[in-house]
C-alpha cells in the first residue's frame, strides 16, 4: 500500500511540524548563549543576534581574572558532575554486573524476592530518606564532598542497573554458557570469560544510562552540597536564576554545557540506547 | 550440590538433571556472593534511613532542635488529612500525574506510530527524538524558563509577531496557567522516552501477524487496534509505571520553573514534602508526607502490575 501524494504532503507536515516542536526551544537556548546582553533584552527578540558574543563561553570554559564568580563555580561545577557521575558510572557497574548475573541466571532461594525488592526501591522517593541520610553525612563529616554524592547516586543507579542488565544476560542463550560448564569452568569464569564478551552492548548501554541519570540528578546535590567543592552542574544552573540577579545569557550558557555533550554521545550511541531499552524494558 | 534440572524459576524446556564437573562452589553460594555487594550497599542506604524517617513520622521533630522530638503518634497524619492544604497539593499532583502522562502516552504512541509509517525523513526523525531525552532536565526547565519569560521570552516575541497577542502577556502568573506550562515543559521532555519504548516494543512485533490481519482484510486502522496496540501492552504499561512513579513526585521542573508558585498554583506533593523539612525544619511532617508520596506511588504501581498481570493471561 503506497501512500497517496496527499498523505505524503501531510506526513511532511507533521514532520516538519514535530521538528520544530524539538529544536526550536533547543535553537533559542544556543542563540541566546551568543548573544550580547542587549540584544537578549530586545522586544521582539533578536532572532539571529546581529553580533556574536561568546563571552558567557569565555568566561566559563578558559577564565581569566575578570571571570564573574559565577562562571568558576560553574567551571568548577562542570569538573564535579564529570568525577563524579564517572565513579558513580564505574562502581555501579562493578557492583550491579555480578549482582543480575546471579540474579538472572543463578537459581537461588529467594532469588526473585531480592529482585523485586531492588526494583522496589525505585519507588521511594528520595525525600523519603534524605533526612536520616543527612543527619549521618553531617555526623561524619561527609556534607558537601563528591565522596556522599557518588553513595547516594549509587542508591538510583544500582537498582537500575541491576534491572536492565538483568534483562540483558537473560537473552543470552543458555547452551553457550552450558556449553562452558560441561567444560569445567566454575560460575565466575563463565560470567568473566563467557558472558561478559556476550553482553557487551548491554554494558555499553547501561553505562551509559547510569552517567544520564548521574548527570541529570539535582534533589541530592542540592540538599547535600553547598559550596564548589562538591557542586554538580544542574545545581550549578541552578542558581543563575535563583540566589543572584538574573543573568539570562549565562543560564542559556549552563544550559548549552550541560545538555550539549549528552545529547551528542546520546546520538552517537543512540543504536545501543535503543538495544538496551529493547533487552532490558520491554522484554521484561 | 544443586543441579541445573532443579531450577526454580520456568526454563523451557526442562532439563535432565545431570552432574556437573568440578564446581568451585555451590552454585546458590556463588550466586549469594555475587550478589551481596548489591543488596548489603542498597539496606545500607535504605533500610535504615526508611525505617528512621517512619519513626520520625510519628514525631514532632524539628531539624533546628536535634535530640528534643517528642512522640505524638499519628498526629502528623490526621493534621495532614484535615488541611485543605494537603488536599489542594494532592489533587495538583494528580492533575500534573494524570494530563501530562496521558497526554505523553498518546502522543508518544502517536508519534512511534507516525515513524513507523517510514515516511521521508523517519530516520532523522527517530534520531531527532532522542534530544529531548538526552537535556538534563533542569537545562530543559531553564530553558522553557526563559521561553516562558514574561518581559523578554521567545513565546512572547513568537506570538507577538505572528500578531496572536497584543502585548506581552506574564504565562507564569496565573496559578492554573503555571501548572499547565509546568505540564507541556514536562511533556516535552518525558514523551521521546515513550516514543522510544513503544519502538523498541514494535520492532518486536512479528511481521507475519500484520500479514495475517492484511490477509483476512482488516484496514490499516483495524490492525494498529487489533494487532499493534495488544503487543505493544507490555510496553505501554512499563512506561505507564515508570512515568506515574516519576510524574507523582515531579520536583526539579516545578523548583526552576514556578518554586510552588504562583499563589500555591503548582505546589505539587514532593514539593511541599521538601518545603516542610527544609525550610520550615518540620522533620517529623515531612517524613509523614514522603510517607503518604510513597504510599500513591506503590498504589498506582501495584494497579498497574495487576492490569499487566490479568492482561497477560488473556492474551497468551
Amino acid at each position: 500500500m503506497h501512500p497517496s501524494r496527499l498523505e505524503r504532503f501531510l506526513a511532511l507536515l507533521v514532520t516538519v511540524f514535530i521538528l520544530l516542536v524539538i529544536f526550536l526551544p533547543v535553537a533559542w537556548m544556543v542563540i541566546s548563549s551568543v548573544s550580547p546582553r542587549e540584544e537578549l533584552l530586545a522586544t521582539p527578540p533578536h532572532w539571529i543576534p546581529e553580533r556574536l558574543d561568546l563571552s558567557n563561553y569565555t568566561d566559563i570554559l578558559a577564565p581569566s581574572a575578570e571571570s564573574s564568580n559565577m562562571a568558576t563555580t560553574f567551571r568548577a561545577a562542570l569538573i564535579n558532575s564529570i568525577q563524579v557521575a564517572s565513579a558513580v558510572t564505574a562502581i555501579g557497574l562493578l557492583l550491579s554486573i555480578p549482582a543480575a548475573y546471579a540474579l538472572a541466571r543463578i537459581p537461588m532461594r529467594g532469588g526473585r524476592t531480592t529482585m523485586t525488592a531492588i526494583l522496589a526501591t525505585r519507588m521511594l522517593p528520595a525525600i523519603s530518606t534524605v533526612i536520616p541520610l543527612y543527619l549521618v553525612a553531617s555526623s561524619l563529616g561527609l556534607m558537601d564532598t563528591k565522596a556522599v554524592l557518588v553513595v547516594l547516586y549509587l542508591s538510583f543507579v544500582l537498582p537500575f542497573n541491576v534491572w536492565i542488565l538483568s534483562g540483558f544476560f537473560g537473552t543470552i542463550p543458555r547452551e553457550i554458557e552450558e556449553a562452558a560448564h560441561i567444560d569445567g569452568a566454575g560460575r565466575l569464569r563463565i560470567l568473566v570469560s563467557v558472558v561478559l564478551p556476550l553482553a557487551r552492548p548491554g554494558i555499553a548501554a547501561t553505562a551509559i544510562y547510569s552517567f544520564l541519570l548521574a548527570w541529570d540528578e539535582f534533589f541530592f546535590p542540592l540538599i547535600f552540597t553547598s559550596t564548589r567543592d562538591a557542586k554538580m552542574v544542574p545545581v550549578a544552573i541552578s542558581e543563575f536564576t535563583g540566589r543572584h540577579a538574573v543573568d539570562f545569557g549565562a543560564m542559556a550558557t549552563g544550559g548549552v554545557l550541560a545538555a550539549v555533550p549528552v545529547i551528542i554521545v546520546v546520538l552517537v550511541f543512540n543504536k545501543l540506547i535503543v538495544t538496551g531499552l529493547t533487552a532490558g524494558a520491554v522484554k521484561e | 550440590m544443586t543441579h541445573a534440572g532443579t531450577t526454580t524459576k520456568p526454563t523451557p524446556p526442562p532439563k535432565p538433571t545431570r552432574s556437573r564437573p568440578r564446581l568451585a562452589l555451590p552454585d546458590s553460594l556463588a550466586g549469594w556472593l555475587l550478589v551481596a555487594p548489591t543488596v548489603l550497599f542498597l539496606a545500607a542506604v535504605f533500610a535504615y534511613p526508611v525505617v528512621s524517617t517512619a519513626l520520625t513520622s510519628l514525631q514532632d521533630a524539628k531539624l533546628t532542635k536535634p535530640g528534643e522530638a517528642t512522640f505524638v503518634g499519628l498526629e502528623n497524619y490526621t493534621d495532614l488529612a484535615s488541611s485543605d492544604a494537603f488536599w489542594q497539593a494532592i489533587w495538583r499532583t494528580v492533575y500534573f500525574t494524570v494530563v501530562s502522562v496521558g497526554l505523553e502516552l498518546i502522543l508518544g504512541i502517536a508519534i512511534a506510530a507516525f515513524i513507523s509509517r517510514r515516511f521521508a525523513g523517519w530516520r532523522f526523525l527517530r534520531l531527532a527524538i532522542f534530544v529531548p531525552w538526552a537535556v538534563p532536565t533542569i537545562a530543559a526547565a531553564t530553558m522553557f524558563r526563559w521561553i516562558y519569560n514574561a518581559d523578554y521570552g521567545a513565546l512572547n516575541g513568537l506570538l507577538f509577531q505572528l500578531g496572536a497577542i497584543d502585548q506581552y502577556v506574564p504565562w507564569l502568573a496565573d496559578p492554573f496557567a503555571a501548572m499547565n506550562f509546568v505540564i507541556v515543559t514536562d511533556i516535552w521532555k518525558s514523551t521521546p522516552f515513550v516514543v522510544l519504548i513503544v519502538l523498541a516494543a514494535v520492532a518486536g512485533i512479528p511481521g507475519e501477524l500484520y500479514e495475517a490481519a492484511r490477509i483476512d482484510g482488516a484496514s490499516r486502522w483495524q490492525s494498529f487496534w487489533r494487532v499493534t496496540l495488544p503487543m505493544l501492552k507490555g510496553g505501554i504499561l512499563l512506561v505507564l509505571v515508570v512515568r506515574t512513579v516519576e510524574a507523582f513526585r515531579v520536583f526539579d521542573i516545578i523548583y526552576i520553573l514556578t518554586g510552588g508558585g504562583p499563589a500555591n498554583g503548582t505546589l505539587v506533593i514532593s514539593y511541599v514534602a521538601y518545603q516542610e523539612t527544609f525550610r520550615f525544619f518540620n522533620l517529623g511532617r515531612g517524613a509523614a508526607l514522603s510517607f503518604i508520596i510513597s504510599l500513591f506511588v506503590l498504589m498506582a504501581a501495584l494497579l498497574y502490575l495487576r492490569l499487566l498481570s490479568t492482561r497477560q493471561g488473556e492474551t497468551r
